[in-house]
């Protein structure tokens, strides 16, 4: 236990340090390599639970490419940051008055949050012993049963969200070459040379 | 104080698989110069030691003997970061490869998504020795290099789920096995001929698909646009020299060597003998690995020979328009395959 | 291993129908390009009324799937049919406006047809979950389409000041979906309705405040209402008559379906709620209109003003009140696609305009046009003895009926006060003089929509003739309670 303890505190500290630091330090690339190094922790604690699917979906799909690309605009933008930052302090009174009323409400809700002792009598399957089944299984096994239907549903918000992306950036650039390959395969000797008498001294 | 002794004990195996990778690495880079060489008609290296072979280890002594240079503008932190995380990232995905049956360090439930995970993670050295450079060229590469290994990320990550399918775990271990004990050749009737078995033949557009995506995923030729010398100079790597240059080329090859493992436990049985019969029996399974992985990285190093590189948007090109359509497609047809013929293994 | 529970896929299959065709679609036209522009259409078009069919031949009965995710009553019918026939107007008037403004793209009606499937989500949403899976598809393309014409700043601009307050809406809305499952324990509506009898739900009443909000912004009521006039006059005319017409049905009806099922035992504290963002609304929409001289901005605050009238009757929290919600609301689309495929036609030889003095003097060029159009108008302004003034009469009925007198009063002030600029849009038509040539004709789909939409204004004019309407509505509403 001692050292799953252990482990717990170095992902949660780093996690939190990490978080500070995304929005406290001065360069934006340096945010997000903050940013990963707090998912990257998450992932660690994740798998404390004992949920190794998500922790390694986190990896893949956040850090793996959610980031990436992030980190990717980020280095091309030539942002100053700082300058943005100018008017942070002015803001605070109101944003740190909405904080307090949101936490306030936070104290509210998990102070009076009570499970109906009827709901975990009826859970959507029965959970299974992590010795039966791995937990990727287990997900699967109410994924794509009792959440069929949100399953499908976020595909077709992704879906949408990628003709969005496609409809308003992709310009078709007239005059650029493009390849096709079955021109290029299907090209043969007689297409392709030409065969000249050259005159001499007089060139093509 | 039972748990101090796991503790060691995972160290020690640790230990003794870096040094093992590390000495076979240094022997892989030797093969790879001389394949090179013997295709363009050269002898590669030939000076230090019989026949050259102990060339890495003088190039080991060469770079770890060098001053480090760093370029003034650079951020010093993430500039020597930047290999750290290469190398060490590259070493990680090694804790799960069972390179024998039992042989891995952690039999974990989703290694092969450990796998996936820490080799998108790979992209990161990649970027930040880039961008921390402070230069033209190394920024370049870094670009290229995200937005490749992004791309070919996605197909690497559908021809997984093909196999997948046909195994019904992310266990590695657990893919291995089930390519010795069922597959192609129990159907065919002759369980003995465990090569048929190997998923290379029932999937091998995945398998060639995967092997191409893997050039891609290291930045091998005919993909190391990232790196490009006839372009960028060599890319990310322009402002790196000594230990830190080092820890980029280890951390390149050893995740050659991951994607080289990887394909033989997905698609060529792993530790199985490919006939299940003896002589081929005696032999223990570490070493049919090691042939293996052998013969996957000689095909590496006869493309890097062979092929010549691609352009950018054919790079693109390949990778979303052929890969991805097509896996996308297979997936959906070996689900089929599986469910109809009722193969599929029970969950 | 548990037997893993099957759901039966027949009570969803309108919604499947489309997002299957959307899918097919969405091939088609990235294997043929643009020139697959026309052909989409069409597709789509078919596919709409293909699930309208369906919808229709549902039968009566309460249908249940997903494990009560999805719900199917009479209600959901009578919203999805008025989503249907708003999208599918939409689509058939759009046409030629896109064609000529060169954004033609066949990315539009697919993404039609995908909000289209998110709004009947929305309308059959069992739980929170599927509301806010509904509201965001719906949401989504609903960014998209209005910054379609993304070489026009305008355009972009629309779809950008959309998306951004969307999206913080979006977030009101989650919020509250979070403390509400935070003090009840359950998603499910009819859970959340068990979990809130009795006395005491402060923190409960709070999420309730933020959904709230954020479905206000849906229908683009006030005080969550700042987008509807930028977003109608930025994006390109069709997407405006779009966004006037279904989706705003469909956002009431969730807007009912949530208040009605998930919180009928704390219908006071609502109440409160709703009576001030209509009051609010009704007010806005009648003054702020005034001073409009663009057509697309003064149906924006009109939409506004409609919205307020609407929730006068779901205020009175009763079936009557319902009633008069869905009755309202499907005279309010067929009024107001009528007046957008006038709208949409308002084209001369150099383009579309947009003014409401290009109106004058329609009488004279275009009579039959400027004829329709009054009628709308005077519709719209609830002229007895028009359609409008029967869906404002029910709606007052039923907020008198709950003894909610100082809500009826104001809203017939306000109606009083709204007369004021539709009447004048009808002066400009009938007594100026003409401004310049007359329009280009309609194009066919323009003139089918405008000329239906007017018919069927007149004919809720005969006596009993609203009688089919106030059954299916009543049916509808009970089905709720």
């Amino acid at each position: 236990m001692t050292v799953a303890a252990a482990f717990f505190y170095l992902f949660s500290c780093v996690c939190v340090a990490s978080a500070f630091m995304v929005i406290a330090s001065r360069n934006p690339v340096h945010s997000v390599l903050f940013l990963i190094l707090a998912f990257v922790n998450a992932a660690g604690l994740f798998i404390l639970m004992g949920a190794e699917f998500l922790a390694m979906i986190l990896v893949v799909v956040y850090v793996g490419a959610v980031a990436v690309l992030f980190l990717f605009v980020v280095m091309m933008l030539d942002v100053d940051f700082a300058e943005l930052r100018q008017g942070f302090l002015q803001y605070l009174p109101v944003g740190a008055l909405v904080g307090v009323i949101f936490l306030i409400e936070l104290v509210l809700v998990v102070g009076s949050f009570v499970i109906d002792p009827a709901l975990v009598k009826t859970p959507i399957a029965a959970i299974p012993p992590a010795s039966e089944m791995s937990n990727t299984a287990a997900l699967g096994h109410v994924l794509y049963t009792r959440y069929l239907y949100f399953f499908q549903a976020s595909g077709l918000v992704l879906l949408v969200a990628m003709i969005g992306a496609i409809v308003l950036t992709l310009r078709h650039k007239p005059g650029v070459k493009r390849q096709d390959v079955a021109r290029q395969v299907a090209r043969t000797r007689d297409t392709a040379i030409e065969v000249r008498k050259v005159p001499f001294r007089e060139g093509v | 104080m039972e748990w101090l002794t796991t503790v060691a004990i995972i160290l020690g195996k640790s230990l003794l698989l870096l040094v093992a990778l590390l000495v076979f690495i240094a022997y892989i880079l030797y093969a790879d110069r001389k394949i090179w060489a013997a295709v363009q008609l050269r002898r590669g290296p030939n000076v230090v030691g019989p026949w050259g072979l102990l060339q890495s280890f003088a190039d080991l002594l060469k770079f770890v003997l060098k001053e480090p240079v760093i370029p003034a503008g650079a951020n010093k932190g993430l500039f020597l970061l930047a290999p750290l995380v290469t190398c060490v990232l590259a070493l990680a995905s090694w804790a799960v490869i069972p390179v024998a049956d039992g042989w891995a360090i952690a039999d974990i439930n989703v290694g092969i998504l450990y796998i996936l995970a820490i080799s998108s993670l790979g992209v990161y050295g990649i970027l930040m020795g880039g961008w921390a450079s402070n230069s033209k060229y190394p920024f370049l590469g870094a670009l290229r290099s995200a937005a490749q290994m992004v791309s070919y990320e996605v197909s690497i990550g559908f021809v997984i789920i093909t196999v997948l399918l046909c195994v019904g775990s992310l266990n590695l271990t657990e893919i291995v096995r089930a390519q010795e004990t069922r597959g192609l050749a129990t159907l065919l009737g002759v369980p003995w001929l465990t090569v048929l078995n190997w998923y290379w033949l029932p999937l091998f557009p995945m398998f060639v698909i995967f092997f191409i995506s893997a050039l891609a995923e290291t930045n091998r030729p005919p993909f190391d646009l990232p790196e490009a010398e006839s372009e960028l100079v060599a890319g990310f790597m322009v402002e790196y020299s000594s230990t830190p240059y080092l820890l980029f080329m280890l951390g390149e090859y050893v995740a050659i060597m991951t994607m080289c493992s990887l394909t033989t436990i997905l698609f060529l049985g792993g530790w199985t003998a490919p006939v299940a019969l003896p002589p081929f029996t005696w032999i223990p399974g570490v070493v049919w690995f090691v042939v293996k992985v052998c013969f996957v990285f000689f095909m590496f190093a006869m493309v890097k020979a062979m092929v010549p590189r691609y352009r950018y948007d054919q790079l693109m090109r390949l990778g979303w328009k052929v890969f991805l359509p097509i896996s996308l497609a297979a997936v959906i047809v070996v689900a089929a395959v599986l469910q109809v013929t009722g193969w599929a293994p029970a969950s | 291993m548990a037997a893993v529970p099957m759901f039966a896929l027949a009570p969803a299959l309108p919604e499947i129908v489309l997002a299957a065709s959307a899918l097919l679609l969405v091939l088609i036209g990235a294997l043929r390009g643009e020139r697959a522009a026309g052909l989409i259409e069409a597709l789509t078009f078919v596919a709409l009324l293909v699930a309208g069919f369906l919808v229709v031949t549902q039968g009566g009965e309460r249908l249940e799937t997903f494990g009560g995710s999805f719900v199917v009553d009479a209600f959901a019918r009578f919203a999805k049919v008025m989503t249907l026939v708003g999208s599918a107007a939409a689509l058939l008037m759009s046409g030629d406006f896109l064609r000529r403004a060169g954004i033609n793209r066949f990315e539009y009606p697919i993404l039609i047809l995908l909000a289209t499937v998110g709004m009947m989500m929305m309308i059959s949403a069992g739980d929170l979950i599927a509301l806010y899976l509904g509201l965001e598809l719906q949401s989504l393309a609903l960014y998209v389409v209005a910054a379609i014409d993304r070489d026009n700043a305008r355009s972009s601009e629309a779809g950008l000041k959309y998306f951004v307050l969307g999206a913080l809406s979006s977030g009101m809305l989650l919020y509250g979906a979070s403390l509400i499952y935070g003090f009840t324990g359950t998603v499910s509506f009819a859970g959340i309705a068990q979990a809130l009898q009795g006395e005491g739900h402060a923190g409960a009443i709070f999420g309730l405040v933020f959904i709230a909000a954020g479905l206000a912004f849906k229908i683009s009521a006030v005080p969550f209402h700042m987008w509807t006039p930028d977003v109608y006059e930025g994006a390109p005319t069709p997407v405006a008559a779009f966004f006037a017409a279904a989706p705003k049905m469909a956002a009431m009806a969730l807007l009912v379906r949530v208040f009605i099922t998930a919180f009928p035992g704390i219908v006071d504290q609502w109440r409160q709620i709703i009576v001030f963002v209509a009051i609010a609304s009704m007010a806005l929409g009648s003054f702020a209109a005034i001073g409009q001289r663009n057509i697309k901005r003064l149906m924006a605050y009109s939409s506004i003003g409609h919205m307020g009238y609407a929730l006068v009757g779901l205020a009175a929290g009763t079936a009557e009140g319902v009633q008069s919600v869905l009755v309202y609301m499907a005279i309010y689309l067929v009024m107001t696609l009528g007046t957008f495929a006038f709208i949409l036609s308002m084209r001369r030889e150099e383009g579309p305009v947009e003014g409401i003095d290009d109106l004058a003097g329609l009488a004279r060029t275009q009579p039959y046009a400027a004829y329709g159009l009054t009628i709308l108008f005077f519709s719209l302004a609830g002229i007895p003895p028009l359609a409008g003034f029967l869906a404002k009469w029910y709606v007052f009925a039923a907020a008198v009926e709950a003894k909610l007198y100082t809500l009826a009063v104001i809203g017939v002030l306000a109606s009083v006060i709204g007369a004021y600029y539709y009447i004048r849009v009808v002066k400009i038509m009938h007594f100026d003089d003409p401004a310049g040539a007359a329009f280009t004709p309609m194009s066919a789909g323009q003139k089918v929509v405008f000329a239906l939409a007017s018919i069927v204004i007149l004919i809720l004019m005969l006596p009993g003739a609203p009688a089919p309407l106030n059954g299916a509505a009543l049916a509808a509403a009970r089905s709720l309670f």
